[in-house]
């Protein structure tokens, strides 16, 4: 099920834990298993099948897996679009602007809500809490990569 | 205010090479199997005497959490712990050790790692930062290369690993027995204490968890010696610290600057000052969401350090400063958080998640208005009500920016209440006879 290139990189992380604490490698499974769910489909997302099949090769509950995979929220538990635009809309990303970031975003990709995903597959738009960029705040991230928005200076009255 | 020749990050913008070649040309793994040679107890010693106290937000003396690590070994390993989860809102200082600085910080791991008896070493990198995981994971990569990293490292006889894990977005794997739990494979929900993680930590072992700031400055008071940094600061607050600015000023940014020096000097030279001027001021919060807030009249005298933002019942907390003018909503920007909180809780323990849902509600209603007087003081009885009565801090955290907006602000908020109450004739709100059982929202 898993790629080569996955194979690859699951080989590196069982060898950063003690054979006998493969549970820690869970994290970064799902990442792996979501990444090439990207590649493959063009959806970044963790199927069903996938965590069972993490949790044969990790020798853990089903349940383990399913748990960690809904705890965090980095996992999508459910297709994505291509592109995930994801705004963080707490205080210091709200106090330089976030929300006409958001109305842009939804603007360019006729999203009306969060969660929700564009008709042409492309776009999913998701509300986020602080990305700890607040510096360089508001920030956008796509899928993994976090970008600073610059704002067009507001019109002086 | 900080000299040039008394910073410790001194590559803090990346404008320099963050490799390998880079970081030693800054003298970074200069002779470090001499700083180990000194011997566990030296280096301890060297630390408690510097005064660093931790930089994560609860500033607890870092050289003494060392100490509380066994001496001996009982057979279990011991190990290391970087807690570079950073997710307070507003903070945003260890990204910058790790993109631009990350050969500082493996060395400083070496080093704490051998003072503590620990031949591996784990940092937990929030999610998020996955260039910055990627830039610390390519200095790895040098050190392993060059033998800083492995068998011997870095020829001071010390065989030492030193891991990346990645968090997946959740905040309260910042809390420290949580990353733990992460850390194993779990869901982040913290444990209780005792057992400290000193004595029963990562995987059932004596572990020390320390924030990426914490850690990183170590190599530097290793080799400029405990003397130097303690003379920074004032007394009980030593040495430098990183900072970061955010919000209505003109140059947001981040920084290092010395303890103890004043708020409206901090905002006025590196945040280029208040948008509109001084004057325009409205509140700071000064460390991170989960301290209260300042009005305008603190921020004038208060200095940035843990004791003084304590005798004025907030705290430095990561000392990432959210700065808001006369233009914020100040009620809708607290309200804010209380849906941060709500979202971040792991929902262990009710009164946190329970109570967090209740204050965002509350909150909510805050913000338009729509609510009685004395739901005020219900509001912020509640607030007592979760703080403290949780295993770990996120009920506080929750609790506090709620418990500052109603001390320095009450009055803004019944004024919105009657305001509400003029334009709509009421709250609309059904008052339930004492007694009846209602259900939950």
């Amino acid at each position: 099920m898993f790629d080569t290139d996955s194979e690859a990189e699951i080989s590196i992380v069982l060898g950063k834990y003690p054979a006998e604490r493969k549970a820690s490698a869970v994290m970064p499974l799902l990442y792996i298993a979501q990444r090439q769910m990207g590649r493959q489909t063009g959806s970044a997302w963790v199927p069903l099948p996938a965590m069972d099949e993490i949790a044969r090769r990790l020798e853990m509950a089903a349940i383990r897996v399913y748990e960690v995979a809904s705890f965090y929220t980095m996992y999508n538990t459910r297709p994505v679009g291509r592109y995930h635009l994801q705004v963080c809309t707490t205080t210091p990303c709200w106090l330089r602007g976030s929300d006409d970031v958001v109305s842009a975003c939804q603007k360019a990709t006729g999203i009306s809500q969060f969660g929700q995903t564009s008709e042409d597959g492309l776009f999913t738009l998701t509300e986020v809490e602080c990305l700890g960029a607040c510096a360089n705040a508001p920030i956008l991230q796509v899928d993994d990569d976090s970008t600073k928005i610059w704002m067009a200076p507001a019109p002086k009255n | 205010m900080l000299e040039d020749k008394n910073r410790i990050f001194t590559n803090l913008y990346g404008q320099d090479d963050w490799r390998l070649a880079g970081a030693r040309r800054r003298g970074d793994w200069n002779d470090t199997a001499a700083i180990i040679a000194r011997g566990r107890d030296a280096i301890i010693a060297e630390m408690k005497a510097s005064g660093l106290r931790g930089r994560g937000g609860a500033g607890f003396p870092t050289g003494l959490k060392w100490s509380f690590m066994p001496k001996g070994s009982d057979g279990r390993p011991h190990y290391l712990v970087i807690n570079g989860d950073e997710s307070e809102p507003g903070t945003c200082k260890d990204r910058e050790v790790l993109r631009h600085e990350p050969h500082k910080l493996i060395e400083s791991a070496l080093i704490a790692s051998f003072a503590m008896g620990a031949h591996a070493s784990y940092i937990y990198i929030r999610g998020e930062f996955y260039r910055e995981a990627e830039h610390l994971q390519a200095a790895i990569d040098e050190a392993y290369e060059a033998g800083l990293l492995g068998p011997n490292a870095a020829g001071s006889g010390w065989d030492f690993d030193f891991r990346i894990h990645r968090g997946a977005g959740a905040y309260i794997c910042g809390e420290e027995t949580a990353l733990l739990e992460s850390l194993e494979g779990k869901k982040g929900q913290p444990r209780m204490k005792p057992p400290f993680p000193a004595g029963v930590g990562l995987y059932g072992c004596p572990t020390t968890v320390n924030n990426v700031e914490s850690i990183a400055v170590a190599s530097t008071i290793m080799r400029r010696g405990a003397a130097w940094f303690a003379g920074l600061g004032r007394q009980n607050n030593a040495g430098t610290k990183l900072m970061a600015i955010s919000g209505h000023v003109n140059t947001p940014c981040v920084f290092e600057e010395e303890l103890g020096v004043p708020l409206k000097d901090i905002i006025e030279k590196h945040g280029g000052g208040v948008r509109g001027g001084w004057d325009n001021l409205l509140a700071v919060i000064p460390g991170g969401c989960s301290v209260p807030l300042l009005p305008k009249s603190i921020c004038e005298t208060v200095l940035m350090d843990y004791d003084s933002l304590r005798a004025e019942r907030s705290g430095l907390g990561t000392a990432c400063m959210i700065v808001m003018d006369k233009s914020t909503d100040i009620i809708k920007a607290i309200a804010r958080f209380s849906r941060f909180f709500k979202h971040e809780s792991c929902g262990q323990c009710t009164p946190c998640r329970e109570g967090t849902g209740w204050m965002m509600r509350i909150m909510d209603r805050m913000v338009e208005g729509r609510a009685d007087i004395e739901e005020i003081d219900l509001l912020e009885q509640v607030t007592r009500q979760v703080e403290g009565h949780t295993i770990c801090a996120l009920g506080d955290a929750a609790a506090w920016p709620i418990q500052g907006l109603i001390r320095h602000f009450r009055p803004e908020m019944e004024a919105r209440i009657q305001q509400y109450k003029a334009s709509h004739g009421g709250t609309g709100l059904i008052a339930v006879p004492a007694g009846v059982p209602v259900a939950a929202e």
